[in-house]
């Protein structure tokens, strides 16, 4: 394949009207994935926790992976796998040390009992490969009912827990001095982060989750200090991410994600360079 | 002595498991006064902190803050922690720190927005940090930091300021500053101070107490009657000679063949001469 033919591949107007209609689901779920990941990527930043929101997806992927063997609701499924991933991490890593060792140990293995369901499964290829980079070209209304409610109840759980979560993320000995149940709430933010990942997977991927639930966050906090504005971006970033990825990949033949991950991450870039450019005294430590 | 204590121990007893950090302590701190806390590491200066916080609990006797046994997230007591860099993923500036003091603990998002931005202006200028209220905390000095916390600690209008090793890898000049700042603040509004410090000196002209914490043992009095060479030993139960050397406050171990630094950046009350775990820490060869 040469250039020409990728770029026929990437970007194809040609039938778009014809198109648009049939990814309308789809649009509306990323739409609220933008909400989910730009909100809880504030969160996943401050406190540190990247290596485990993967770990918590290859989980969630095995029991997505799972739920498709046995013929059920994949949602259904990859809410339940992040939520044992969640819950684990939850209780064993309170320190962030101890949690990094163990997503480490949970992931393999997650991502081994992910495999193992999928070559036993023996329905159509497409669906197993989607659960690891994505496919949301075809959302039905059962499947874009059940990720709305989730998105909906992480959105919901974050407003309510806000202020003490950002007590406590950012400052946890003062945090918890004052009175905020800090080990409590990290363990209801450990449940709110695994229905996140759980909507997540059915857009971009287990293996993906990361750009849209730390970039568009990471991004907004290189050119913001400011909280209300930080969070603002961050959905701002996330949206224009998935949503711009899905209408992208309506002009081409290839699947979504590279379109969302490419954009999530150009902003990412975009957002180090104003920085750079605003203050380079903070690069020369 | 004849105003309301605003700290009472009754008595009180800590220990984990054999070992018996203190016993038998009564005390009352009234209102104004600043007690210093000395002692060498692992002799429960911040589990003493803690216990008037409500995040540890005594083993034998009672703790009172104003009248009232000790509860958790109480606004009567407010903490200065120790200085720890805040990472660059914390999208805060210096106001937002100060502003979680105030309603930090409060579930949901913050909508009393104007009020909580008139009091802070106030905290802030209190403490001298009026200058960088809108720049990110991560981009801010260990001594900047600080000031903070005090502003923080002093936004629920406590009786009492529990301060757990503030100048702490702080410069000599910072280290006068925040204990001004901590001084002027505890004289202004008749709240006590209780100072837990490796180092006496940058206090040393504020200190109205001392509460020496060392080998299970404790002794309480004034500057004068607790820093002195007979007291020490006998707490430490082995020589230790206490020094003055232009108006400061230099312990040495009692040998001979062990000086220590002269000034607290070695932390010289840290090394107690009958602490068995010195030799392995390496610090005088």
């Amino acid at each position: 394949m040469d250039f020409a033919d990728f770029i026929e591949k990437a970007f194809n107007f040609e039938d778009y009207a014809l198109l648009l209609p049939l990814v309308g689901n789809s649009l509306v779920a990323g739409a609220a994935l933008g909400i989910v990941g730009g909100l809880i990527g504030i969160f996943i930043m401050m406190r540190d926790m990247a290596f485990a929101v993967h770990g918590i997806a290859e989980l969630s992927f095995a029991g997505a992976a799972f739920a498709l063997l046995i013929g059920v609701d994949v949602v259904t499924g990859s809410v339940f796998g992040s939520l044992i991933a969640a819950l684990i991490l939850g209780v064993l890593g309170t320190r962030a040390r101890d949690r990094n060792s163990i997503t480490g140990v949970l992931m393999p293995f997650g991502l081994g009992l992910g495999i193992l369901f999928l070559s036993l499964y023996e329905g159509r290829s497409a669906n197993k490969f989607g659960l690891l980079t994505g496919q949301i070209v075809a959302v039905d209304d059962v499947q874009l009912g059940g990720m709305l409610m989730l998105s909906a109840v992480v959105v919901l759980a974050l407003a309510l827990i806000w202020r003490p979560l950002t007590f406590a993320s950012a400052d946890p000995v003062v945090a918890n001095a004052r009175g905020v149940r800090t080990a409590g709430l990290s363990i209801i933010f450990m449940m709110v982060l695994a229905l996140a990942v759980a909507v997540t997977i059915q857009v971009v991927g287990a293996l993906l989750v990361l750009a849209l639930l730390i970039t568009p966050a990471a991004a907004a906090m290189r050119v913001s200090s400011n909280p209300v504005l930080t969070v603002i971006l961050s959905v701002l970033f996330a949206e224009l991410a998935v949503v711009g990825g899905i209408l992208l990949a309506l002009a081409g033949s290839l699947p979504i994600s590279p379109y969302v991950t490419t954009i999530s991450f150009v902003i990412y870039l975009v957002c180090r360079g104003i920085e750079a450019v605003r203050s380079p005294r903070r690069h020369q430590v | 002595m004849s105003p309301a204590p605003i700290v009472t121990f009754e008595n009180a007893r800590l220990a984990y498991g054999p070992r018996v950090l203190w016993e038998g302590l009564d005390l009352q701190v009234q209102p104004g006064e600043f007690l210093a806390v000395l002692g060498p590491n692992g002799s429960g200066k911040t589990s003493f902190i803690n216990t008037m916080l409500g995040t540890t609990a005594l083993d034998a006797g009672r703790v009172f803050i104003d009248g009232a046994p000790v509860c958790r997230g109480s606004d009567s007591v407010g903490l200065i922690p120790q200085q720890r860099p805040f990472g660059d993923n914390v999208p805060l500036r210096a106001r937002d720190l100060v502003a979680l003091g105030i309603d930090g603990t409060r579930p949901g998002i913050r909508l009393a927005r104007r009020a909580v931005r008139a009091k802070v202006d106030e905290l802030l200028e209190l403490v001298g940090a009026g200058g960088y209220a809108n720049r990110a905390v991560s981009d801010l000095s260990g001594g900047e930091q600080q000031r903070l916390r005090a502003a923080q600690a002093l936004a629920g209008d406590p009786k009492v300021l529990l301060c757990d090793e503030p100048l702490l890898s702080l410069d000599l000049h910072h280290q006068q500053a925040i204990s001004e700042v901590i001084h002027h603040q505890a004289v202004q509004r008749g709240s006590a101070v209780i100072f837990v410090t490796h180092e006496i000196n940058p206090i040393l002209p504020y200190v109205d107490r001392v509460l020496y914490l060392a080998e299970g043992r404790f002794h309480l009095g004034s500057v004068d009657e607790v820093m002195r060479t007979e007291v020490l030993s006998e707490l430490y139960g082995a020589p230790v000679q206490v020094l003055r050397v232009n108006g400061r406050i230099v312990v040495v171990s009692g040998d001979g063949n062990r000086a220590l630094p002269p000034d607290g950046h070695d932390h010289a009350e840290d090394a107690g001469p009958a602490s068995g775990a010195q030799g392995a820490n390496g610090k005088q060869a």
